[in-house]
């Protein structure tokens, strides 16, 4: 299957400044083995553990693949793979936030 | 340096404390490579927490795809802290990934005054810098495009 992967900013590192690349792959799993490939490096920013890192969201086309099966979801010939790093913090983790009160 | 439109401080602050005392973000677009913050999109934080804030993943994709199609950047990504200083934390420091942007935090924790405050944060690394607000970007000597050269 082939795929288009939409590629953030902060891992363009990784793909000589392309915003956008070709990949292959039957799941998103696959889909990032095969970026490694030709962009070394990319996997160890996307996946911890075995699993999707919690700082980035995968899109396979409009849809968020954390309610998709995660690494396992599905990808279609001529789908669009979006990474993006997630947006998130706050003031503090909830048990640090009790001792500064 | 941020320098950031009054009306834009006003609507942040104005976010913030209407979702205190959890958390409220947002993101400020403006044209690539231009560092003028001009359009505010309020994000809906998918926690609802006094304590932490996440973009709501699906409209972050629907935003970030607008940004681009009109060739914006996140110029300012901006958070409340509800009983804490405006000053990022260690879980905002872990998940910053953009360096380009301005990182503000509004602080809501006094009722009658609002603290905020901008940093960069680049590979963990945090420098806070100073906010210059403006009634309007015309007259501030911030890019080429805004004031002629002199004949």
């Amino acid at each position: 299957m082939a795929v288009t992967v939409s590629v953030p900013t902060i891992l363009r590192t990784h793909t000589g400044g392309e915003k956008s690349v070709d990949a292959s792959g039957s799941t998103v799993a696959e889909v990032i083995e095969d970026l490694d490939t030709r962009h070394s490096g990319i996997k160890g920013r996307l996946v911890k553990d075995g699993s999707l890192h919690r700082f980035i969201n995968v899109y396979v086309n409009d849809e968020d693949v954390r309610f998709a099966g995660g690494l396992e979801a599905a990808v279609h010939d001529g789908d669009n793979v979006t990474i993006l790093p997630a947006v998130a913090g706050g003031c503090a983790p909830a048990r640090e936030w009790e001792t500064v009160l | 340096m941020l320098m950031i439109r009054r009306d834009l401080v006003d609507a942040m602050v104005g976010h913030a404390r209407r979702d205190h005392p959890d958390e409220a973000c947002g993101v400020v677009a403006g044209p690539v490579g231009s560092d003028r913050p001009e359009r505010l999109i309020e994000m809906a934080n998918a926690e609802r927490s006094p304590t932490f804030y996440r973009f709501d993943a699906t409209e972050q994709l629907r935003v970030w795809r607008a940004m681009d199609a009109a060739d914006e950047e996140p110029a300012v990504i901006y958070h409340s802290h509800t009983a804490t200083e405006a000053y990022p934390s260690r879980t905002d420091i872990s998940y910053a990934s953009q360096p380009d942007a301005h990182y503000v935090l509004v602080s809501t924790r006094d009722p009658d005054s609002h603290e905020l405050r901008s940093y960069r944060i680049i590979d963990g690394e945090v420098t806070e810098e100073p906010v210059e607000v403006v009634e309007s970007y015309m007259f501030s000597h911030n890019g080429a495009d805004d004031v002629p050269d002199a004949p």
